[in-house]
């Protein structure tokens, strides 16, 4: 019998700022059903940002989902495949994006995950906790397209 | 006719800042400023909340460096709950509440150097755009990259393992911690297989010191003048004149050495510290009351630290730190580009700290938490990896806070950079027909010698361009460039 895939969900986003918490709302959603359904191959993080030694935790990965919040007007959810690039370091900013960690994983491990992003659109962005009640609809709709996504590549 | 560039970066919820330069009629440059939005609501927006959730609560500041906001928050609340004003907490609250310090140090400076500062280095400031960041270094030296990755995981792991979590971390809580180190976690990262370990981790220290070394010897004209200005220099120092980067006294010499200001209590900041507003920029002007706001402006971080201290308590950074003194025979060093020297000085005494700390048995056991007479103003200060921190509260009877100041490291050095921006604008700019490349990432990289953190917010997804518009002196738009 084949090794089930190692799969990683990684969340990324600041809770004490509203919407900006939506991916690490979506990875405790996630917990909970995983946990339910005895998942065992399935992987689940968050952190207020990507930074380089996340290159180091996808390297042994065979498919990551990066998820994050959006504040561009896309549809309620956005999934895509990443595609790596190489970017450049920007002005002062200390975060780097999905495909410049999967650049990194590639140049320093010669391998890599396939990798998707999944975005989720919010609206507010102050010093609170907690999700607008229109991020919190998407983050629903974001939970159950990932969980039908996990169902199709289940070997767990 | 006049012309006015501006180059700014465009961000999400991040802070954002431009440079714009004055050129006259004859091309030189007559002014050049650094302009930076900062976020104030954050002060007015903790008044009423109860004084304990501060330590979690400021962590919304900044996804940066949250774990500095963490424990200048925590410091300061330990003077409310009567906990002294720095040495009153339990041997194992200081100790767990250092070692979550150095490996914050550990892991920025790290990231910093090899993300940000190195490909300036290795690749020039004319090099591609491209390449400048840590994947270039990969392309040309693959164990110089993979240390960086590793020596920030390592930090990172430290953090966690302190703070209790990676978000929103409660380890530090007003008057102590809230819990040890377990036995597991302090083998692991004193004893972990390579190259998760202590000792490697020394050992890569002293190895980017030493790279830093060999190209300063290389290239000695572009590091020692790479914008060089007078500057007077602020950090916290220990009371014997130790660098201490989690407690002290409050000292600043001038660019002679001369000190002028004498180790004071920090809980009297506001009697020797003043903010100036100027019209054109967000973000406030810190400066020495005594010798007002044109001359009284400092530089914090680690060029300013090393500047202060007298000595560092531990053996391998004192060794470089003797180095890095002998360069200017013992004088405060203003050469900016230094400043990554010092920084990986730090990294390197930071390392050497957190194994100290580790194999300190009050790590993994003893009393967590002191109270005593309940006061209602509070101040602490940190050095964060950027500079000076400080958080300052006042609570009513009703525990709630009234007031609360935050002088982030990056406002303290708000005129250091502009002075930057001047000498690389004066320098590079100036008599030139035309801007290219080389000469905006000039001005970038003085800026980001000073690792200045702009965001106080959360991640930036997606690019931060640099948009570059050319005025006339009437304010036409001659040019418009972005990259």
């Amino acid at each position: 019998m084949q090794d089930p895939q190692r799969i990683l969900i990684y969340a990324y986003g600041n809770p004490g700022r509203q919407d900006d918490g939506l991916g690490n709302r979506f990875v405790e959603e996630m917990e909970k059903w995983i946990r339910e359904n005895n998942i065992l191959n399935v992987e689940l993080d968050s952190n207020y940002q990507l930074n380089i030694e996340d290159a180091v935790k996808i390297s042994d990965k065979d498919l990551v989902f990066f998820v994050d919040a959006s504040t561009e007007q896309i549809e309620d959810i956005r999934y895509a495949p990443v595609e790596p690039s190489e970017g450049r370091s920007e002005f002062t900013t200390h975060a780097a994006s999905p495909a410049f960690i999967l650049a990194l994983c590639i140049k320093l491990y010669h391998k890599h995950p396939e990798t998707y992003l999944l975005q989720i659109r919010g609206y507010e962005w102050e010093f609170k906790v907690g999700l607008s009640e229109k991020a919190e609809k998407n983050l629903s709709k974001a939970v159950e397209f990932m969980k039908a996504k996990l169902g199709k590549t289940r070997d767990f | 006719m006049g012309h006015k560039i501006t180059i700014e970066p465009v961000t999400r919820v991040e802070g954002h800042g431009k440079v714009t330069i004055h050129l006259d009629d004859d091309g030189n440059v007559y002014q050049s400023r650094l302009h930076i939005v900062e976020f104030r609501g954050f002060e007015r927006f903790v008044q009423g909340r109860p004084y304990w959730e501060m330590p979690v609560l400021v962590q919304r500041l900044c996804g940066i460096c949250p774990v500095s906001h963490h424990l200048a928050a925590a410091k300061a609340l330990d003077v409310i709950v009567g906990a002294g004003t720095g040495d009153g907490l339990t041997p194992t609250a200081e100790k767990m509440r250092r070692l979550m310090h150095y490996g914050q140090i550990f892991q920025s400076h790290s990231l910093h150097f090899f993300h940000l500062a190195s490909p300036d280095i290795v690749f020039g400031i004319d090099g591609d755009p491209v390449t400048r960041n840590i994947i270039g270094i990969a392309m040309q030296n693959k164990d110089l990259a993979v240390q960086g990755v590793m020596m920030r995981k390592f930090g990172q792991e430290i953090i966690e393992a302190t703070a209790g979590k990676k978000i929103h971390g409660t380890g530090a809580i007003p008057g102590g911690i809230n819990k040890h180190l377990t036995v597991e976690e302090r083998d692991r990262f004193l004893k972990g297989p390579d190259p998760v370990n202590i000792d490697k981790m020394i050992g890569w220290s002293q190895e980017a010191v030493d790279f830093f070394k060999d190209y300063h010897h290389k290239n000695k004209d572009f590091i020692d003048n790479f914008s060089v200005f007078p500057s007077n220099h602020l950090s916290l120092v220990r009371k014997d004149g130790a660098m201490d980067l989690y407690h002290g006294v409050l000292r600043a010499v001038d660019p002679e050495g001369k000190k002028i200001l004498h180790d004071i209590d920090y809980q009297d900041y506001l009697s020797y510290i003043d903010e100036e507003v100027r019209a054109w920029s967000y973000m406030k002007f810190p400066y020495l009351k005594e010798y007002g706001k044109r001359e009284g402006w400092y530089t914090v971080g680690p060029l300013a630290r090393l500047n202060t201290a007298e000595f560092i308590p531990t053996p391998l950074a004192q060794k470089e730190f003797e180095v890095f003194k002998s360069y200017t025979n013992g004088k405060p060093n203003c050469m900016s580009m230094h400043m990554h020297w010092a920084r990986l000085i730090e990294v390197l005494h930071a390392a050497e700290m957190m194994k100290e700390l580790l194999n300190d048995p009050d790590i993994t056991e003893g009393k967590l938490v002191v109270k005593g007479n309940k006061r209602n103003e509070g101040i602490g200060l940190i050095e964060a990896p950027r500079g000076t921190l400080f958080h300052h509260y006042e609570i009513n009877g009703k525990d709630q806070i009234i007031m609360a100041n935050l002088i982030v490291s990056t406002t303290n050095n708000n005129q250091p950079m502009n002075e930057a921006v001047n000498f690389i604008a004066r320098n590079y700019i100036s008599g030139k027909k035309e801007i290219t490349e080389p000469m905006l990432n000039a001005v970038e990289v003085g800026i980001r010698a000073y690792d200045p953190c702009l965001s106080c917010a959360t991640h930036a997804f997606g690019q931060m361009p640099l948009e570059i518009s050319l005025y006339d002196s009437q304010n036409n738009l001659l040019d418009r460039k972005r990259k």
